[in-house]
């Protein structure tokens, strides 16, 4: 987990309007960990003792001259390096108190940027692209400089890398819509360049961050779309020619709210671990700005933190410390990054989720997605660019986008329609899959409406396996497969979808009921809902012997009811019939199980369960009474792991059904028998409580005899001993 | 075995007092504990917790602190004055008063040399600690507000002082005060009330260590004078300290019962940063934990509650440990209870149509003046230290610190109780009186391990002679034994010694081999006059009188081994009776079983069943005789404070139920518990 702790100012930053794009020419790391050098815009450069908030030493330059490069640090001489006015390099040390005294060399080119990397020999940076190293400058200012880019090329960004003895430089430059990247090699010297993609959307990169380890460059680079990709170089390259396109995978989509960002930078804190500044937060309100630590293993928020004022788009960060310029001031925030792990990052996602902000991923409402299909069309370029696609796309040149598929499915056959749908959720990460999922559905969905002889049940069900799919994302669905007939998609939905309305799952029930179950008997229902209703009416064929030797016929015995001469002719073994045979096929059942099991409000239920016909709800209160009599025998029938209804549910859906058909099942005269072995049944079950209140009452009296017997204050009694 | 009609008598309204302050003196091993009627008791660590000695409270005298000196016990209380103790002969050795108002704390140095004391009026008095006295020295600087607590650095250069709101350091050479460290009130309703500090610990590394009445554990700097950290125990007060040896380690008690463990550790595993940590709280009590001490492993609490568990880290005596002697049975069927200031006699009578009963017969208090005695009070009341009841009835001996009496008791229809006057001179106090079995003669245990004869009659008392142990020991005797046929009497003293007199030559006869545990009950045996010793580590001796060596059961059962259960038990055997319907059979009791023993059939040895009760009478009577063994254990009873026969051979068990005393012990600290 990375944390960011509470910051302070460093200093002020002067900036007046004209100077917009940048707070401050620089901030570079000193000797020691707690001191850095701020060269800022005007004329200045300043050494900070950063934990005091102190300033160690100040140099300015005369009036008329101005600062062109950020001043660094040199460990190996002990000496500060600053160019003024493009041409002239400065060297000093702590005791100059003035600029006017101290070593300058002007050069005959324009100077970029001057890198000092850790303990290695400064290089200087011309404007043109050249590259020397300070030394070799120093010997002979006047030198001749080449011009390695071209006449409109501009370098953006250079930093300067050292592992082990290999010091490498690099620069990105900019040259009309093109971006490309520059490696500069010492001893041998050699400049590779290649070319970053910009993508289709013309995203321009806005800042990058190089990070070396194990002779490896890691390079990070943030585009203006939003997207953070990482590139790897080696620090030792093969020699190559010509130009080469930079192999680049995206690590952060990052939420951009009008698709552009104008500046942001980004900083790696570790190996997980990024900062940025400039990107919105993705549950905060628009106009504010934050820090945010980014997870790229994990593709969460660590921590952010709101910043006044306008930003700048500048973020440095050094031994622990972010340097972030905004507003008016530069501000210091420490922060800490411990070993991430998915539990911490997991932890952290939830207390957002709780905080009642949005979660981190952008999940955009569905009808609006939807609703804005077509605007999303015309802007183009958002496709389906995830790492698998992409890392794909090298090898397969045609590959479908969804919006392709989409058009695909109105009027493709059913084999190349399953075929490319296949496709796309097979080369879809997670985030984009329930968009995805979400189209596609509802176009095969109104493609099947439109188009009776088109029905691809395997890609539906497929979609439907996915769970990204609902009932109010593709309210059709459900019931074009009752329509259908395909009673195993329609279990499938039922399991999957959490919101279906009670108006719907009354038809399935209708449906299920008159369904025949010779058309049952084809279909491929879930194996667990059937194998769950086979052991139940196994159990039912079972000799039916009674368990813990309770017998309610005998509770019935002295039951003073005597409204049933027919049943009481029959003989006690009739008395309750607990052994009745299951009213519906095994298929049939299991659908009814998942009916059972679908959520619903009683009160929306009961207008609805008033559309069944009076055999159905006879068959239906059969069953119940099935399921409730298997239960109430054998408690095991509710096996744990498979998908079964409870007990309460099923007394829940008697107690529903009954309601609503009352009158209908009072004059009906099949449904007496039924009624009236309702009735006994739970008249004996309530018996059956009555009697284990009684005993509860005794056996407390026999807890309370046992504290008594103590109380006395003497008694005589007669104990043995053996 | 047979059965027995058992008289299960709860009666007995005694009330234990509760503890009030604990001090454990490394070197002996001991651990004296002072209760709030003012009595003291030192048990011995070394020899299986046994109740060692019993110093009886005084009205007048109260116990608020207690302070060892090498093998000098010293106390102070609140009527201001220092005591120290005759450990011989329990009792007050002399009293001084430090003029400084009630007395709350005493405090010695680690060197030995000087005791301080802390006083009502806030002055801190320093007294030098002489072989024979303590003589004042000095007062330290004379604060506002009562000085509750003290503690010596181990240096003795420097003391620190627990008062109200506030913590002081006083250097004893110059007797300033070097640092006023101030305590915070607590939360805000407390505001008004001033924080008390309870006890203040001072370790080595100058760090001190304070409990108050807000419920805070501070730890303080010393050398700068500033709080290290605080640890919120209680919402209640927190009311004793106790730190281990090694400084380790400490423990609190709060008054809801609850004891608290904080150690000395490092904040990271294996880093040299240490800090004091709340580790484990233990919930012995119900009610106030008025004292504790660290004891190694152990950490003894007491208060005034009723134990909740008893735990094996806790050896808690809070209220079990009845005083010795408390009850007192002849055969004529009277019950004589012992309490610390009043003595009650209980017969069995018969009542019309209901068979037996217990009728109380009288009271007698120390304070009771009876009809044409001369009552003469003595400066305080003492309390009864021993008292005994003779076996036909007729008489009645008691006897405190200072003085002993003997009555004769008359119970026809009436009962009428006189004061036998004129006693011999010899008879000053005693530490325990006995009856002979025909009632003739009262043996009282004196002074120097002395036992004093003294022969009964209608018109006088006579001192017949005095036995003197051949040893010289001068620890107090605590069990006697005289043998029915009246010829031998067996005393034990608290040097483990036990002496064999010979009462018709009135010589001593013979000593029996000293075992290195105190004998906690003994009697000789009606018809054989073997004596029967049972120790505080539970093993059991037959020594025979007359042959002068043990028995061969007794040889048998050293062989042997006891059984390991019969050796774990906690509590010590305090009576021994022996059966008359069978010779071969002996009674003992503990705090909570009795057991007959039968000397004919075989031990028990390590492997077999020890509590065989339940699985014998499962079996049938063959099978029976090869399953028994010589102990007959029965668990039935609880909380047994005597257990004796009748002349009708039944037997008289005297319970306590702590629940009993629990219903009588104020209400608690209320705690709020969840959903209450």
């Amino acid at each position: 987990m990375a944390a960011l702790f509470e910051g302070f100012t460093l200093c002020g930053v002067v900036s007046g309007s004209a100077r917009a794009e940048a707070a401050l020419l620089g901030v570079e790391a000193e000797r020691e960990e707690d001191r850095v050098v701020v060269t800022d815009c005007g004329r200045s450069v300043t050494v900070y003792k950063v934990s005091d908030q102190k300033p160690l030493g100040s140099w300015h330059v005369r009036q008329g001259q101005s600062l062109t490069c950020p001043a660094v640090w040199s460990s190996r001489s002990g000496e500060y390096v600053a160019v003024t006015d493009s041409r002239v390099i400065r060297i000093w040390k702590d005791d100059d108190t003035t600029f006017e005294k101290t070593f300058k060399a002007t050069v005959c080119a324009d100077v970029a940027r001057i890198h000092a990397a850790a303990d290695s020999e400064p290089v200087v940076l011309f404007a043109r692209g050249a590259v020397r190293m300070l030394d070799a400058l120093l010997e002979a200012p006047q030198q001749p400089i080449e011009e390695v880019l071209s006449e409109e090329e501009v370098i953006r960004w250079s930093c300067s890398l050292v592992e082990g003895k290999q010091l490498v430089t690099i620069f990105t430059t900019e040259q009309k819509e093109d971006c490309y990247l520059y490696l500069q090699r010492f001893n041998p010297n050699s400049l590779h360049k290649y070319k970053l993609e910009t993508g289709e959307s013309r995203a321009r990169p806005l800042s990058l961050c190089a990070t070396v380890r194990n002779q490896s460059i890691k390079l990070l680079c943030l585009y203006s779309s939003g997207c953070l990709y990482q590139s790897v170089l080696s620090m030792r390259g093969t020699i190559q020619d010509g130009v080469q396109l930079l192999p680049r995978t995206l690590l952060l989509r990052l939420p951009v709210e009008d698709g552009h960002l104008s500046s942001a930078s980004v900083v790696s804190l570790d190996e997980g671990n990024l900062a940025m500044v400039g990107v919105p937060h993705p549950s905060a309100s628009a106009g504010k700005e934050f820090l945010c630590i980014w997870n790229t293993n994990f593709q969460t928020l660590q921590a952010a933190k709101e910043l006044t004022g306008r930003i700048y788009g500048q973020l440095w960060s050094y031994s622990g410390r972010l340097y972030v310029p905004h507003g008016k001031a530069l501000t210091v925030i420490p922060y800490e990054c411990e070993r991430s792990s998915l539990a911490t990052a997991l932890g952290r996602l939830q207390q957002d989720r709780s905080d009642g902000s949005k979660p981190v991923t952008t999940v955009v409402s569905w009808n609006t997605l939807l609703h804005e299909d077509t605007i999303q069309h015309q802007k183009g370029a958002r496709g389906v660019e995830t790492r698998q696609s992409k890392s794909r796309k090298s090898q397969m040149t045609s590959l479908l986008t969804v919006d392709q598929v989409l058009e695909k499915i109105k009027s493709a056959s059913e084999d190349s329609v399953t075929r490319d749908v296949e496709m796309i959720l097979s080369g879809t990460a997670d985030p984009e899959l329930q968009l995805v999922v979400g189209r596609l559905a509802s176009q095969l969905v109104s493609r099947c409406q439109s188009d009776s002889a088109f029905y691809p049940h395997h890609t539906l069900a497929q979609l439907v396996h996915t769970r990204c799919v609902c009932h109010s994302l593709c309210p059709n669905l459900l019931m074009l497969a009752l329509e259908k007939k395909d009673y195993s998609l329609a279990q499938l939905c039922l399991q999957h979808f959490p919101d279906i309305p009670e108006a719907v799952t009354c038809a399935c029930l209708k449906a299920f009921l008159d369904a025949e179950e010779s058309d049952l008997q084809t279909e491929n229902l879930e194996p667990d809902s059937v194998s769950f209703m086979e052991g139940m009416v196994a159990v039912c064929k079972r000799d039916g012997a009674l368990e813990n030797g309770f017998s309610p016929v005998l509770l019935e015995e002295d039951s003073c009811d005597v409204n049933a001469p027919t049943t009481r002719a029959k003989g006690k073994a009739d008395w309750l019939v607990l052994d009745m045979p299951c009213p519906v096929g095994v298929k049939k059942a299991a659908l009814l199980n998942e009916i059972l099991q679908t959520a619903h409000t009683d009160s929306f239920l009961l207008p609805h369960l008033k559309d069944l016909t009076a055999q159905q709800v006879v068959l239906f209160l059969q069953y119940l009474q099935f399921l409730y009599l298997k239960y109430y025998q054998d408690i095991s029938a509710q096996a744990p792991g498979l998908r079964s209804p409870t007990v309460t549910q099923i007394m829940d859906w008697v107690c529903s059904t009954l309601d609503a058909h009352f009158t209908v099942l009072v004059m009906l005269p099949e449904a007496r028998d039924l009624l009236f072995q309702l009735h006994k049944f739970v008249r004996s079950q309530v018996r059956l409580i009555c009697e284990l209140g009684k005993i509860q009452g005794s056996l407390q009296d026999l807890h309370k005899l046992k504290q008594t017997e103590d109380a006395d204050l003497y008694s005589i009694e007669v104990i043995e001993l053996f | 075995m047979g059965e027995f009609k058992v008289h299960r008598v709860r009666f007995f309204g005694y009330m234990p007092s509760g503890i009030r302050c604990m001090s454990f003196n490394e070197r002996a091993e001991r651990l004296a504990l002072g209760r709030l009627d003012g009595t003291l008791e030192i048990f011995n660590f070394k020899d299986s917790f046994y109740q060692e000695k019993v110093i009886p409270g005084n009205d007048s005298r109260s116990v608020e602190a207690v302070c060892w000196v090498a093998e000098r016990l010293f106390t102070a209380g609140l009527n201001g004055e220092i005591t120290e103790y005759d450990l011989e002969n329990l009792c007050p050795k002399y009293s001084l008063d430090a003029f400084g108002g009630p007395i709350w704390t005493v405090a010695c140095n680690a060197q030995g040399t000087h005791l301080a004391v802390g006083c009502e009026d806030g002055s801190i008095k320093l007294f030098e600690i002489l072989p024979e006295k303590i003589r004042f020295e000095r007062n330290l600087d004379r604060q506002k507000g009562r000085v509750l607590s003290l503690s010596w650095h181990e240096s003795g250069t420097r003391i620190a002082a627990g008062m109200l709101d506030m913590i002081r350091i006083f250097d004893v050479q110059s007797g300033h005060a070097t640092h006023r460290m101030l305590v915070d009130r607590g939360v805000s309703g407390m505001r008004n009330h001033e924080c008390v500090v309870w006890c203040v610990a001072f370790l080595s590394d100058l760090t001190v260590i304070s409990t108050d009445s807000s419920g805070k554990v501070q730890v303080w700097n010393a050398a700068m004078g500033i709080l290290s950290s605080t640890h919120l125990v209680s919402k209640s007060d927190v009311l004793s300290l106790a730190v281990s040896k090694d400084e380790s380690s400490f423990v609190v008690g709060t008054s809801e019962g609850t004891v608290v463990q904080f150690q000395f550790l490092a904040n990271i595993l294996g880093g040299d940063e240490k800090a004091w940590v709340r580790t484990k709280t233990f919930k012995p009590h119900t009610h106030d934990v008025r004292a504790l001490a660290e004891i190694g492993t152990a950490v003894v609490s007491g208060g005034q509650s009723v134990l909740q568990d008893l735990q094996l880290l806790f050896l808690c005596h809070a209220l079990l440990s009845y005083r010795l002697n408390t009850t007192n049975f002849p055969c004529a069927g009277m019950l004589l209870f012992q309490f610390p200031a009043q003595l009650e006699v209980w017969r069995l009578g018969e009542s019309e149509g209901r068979g037996e009963i217990w009728a109380f017969v009288y009271y007698l208090s120390n304070h009771h003046c009876l009809k044409g005695e001369k009552w003469i009070p003595f400066q305080g009341e003492d309390h009864i230290s021993c008292s005994a009841i003779s076996p036909c009835g007729g008489w009645l001996a008691y006897s405190t610190v200072s003085s002993l009496r003997v009555y004769r008791l008359q119970c026809d229809e009436h009962v009428s109780i006189s004061k036998v006057p004129k006693l011999p001179k010899v008879l000053r106090s005693a530490h325990q009186l006995s009856f002979s079995d025909d009632s003739s003669k009262l043996f009282a245990a004196s002074t120097h391990s002395m036992v004093h004869v003294i022969s009964l009659s209608q018109s006088e008392c006579k001192h017949l002679h005095t036995f003197k142990p051949k040893s010289g020991s001068t620890e107090p005797v605590h069990l006697l034994a005289a043998s029915k046929d009246g010829k031998w009497l067996a005393a034990a003293n608290r040097g483990c010694e036990i002496h064999i007199y010979n009462l018709h030559k009135l010589k001593p006869h013979c000593t029996v081999p000293i075992y290195g545990s105190c004998p906690t009950a003994m009697g000789i045996h009606p018809t054989s006059n073997n004596l029967l010793m049972v120790h505080a580590d539970r093993q059991i001796f037959e020594y025979s009188i007359v042959e002068k060596q043990y028995t061969d059961w007794s040889r048998r059962v050293q062989r042997e081994g006891l059984h390991k259960l019969w050796l774990e038990r906690d509590t010590p055997v305090t009576h021994v009776t022996f059966n008359p319907r069978n010779a071969a059979q002996f009674m003992l009791h503990d705090t909570y079983m009795f057991c007959i023993i039968d000397q004919s059939l075989p031990l028990p040895d390590n492997k077999c069943q020890f509590y065989n009760q339940i699985t014998l009478k499962s079996l049938s009577e063959q099978e029976r005789l090869s399953h028994a063994h010589a102990f007959k254990m029965c668990t039935k009873y609880q909380h047994l404070l005597f257990l004796g026969l009748l002349d009708d051979e039944s037997l008289v068990v005297v319970q306590r139920p702590l629940t009993d005393i629990a219903s009588q012990l104020p209400a608690p600290v209320r705690l709020k518990k969840f959903a209450t």
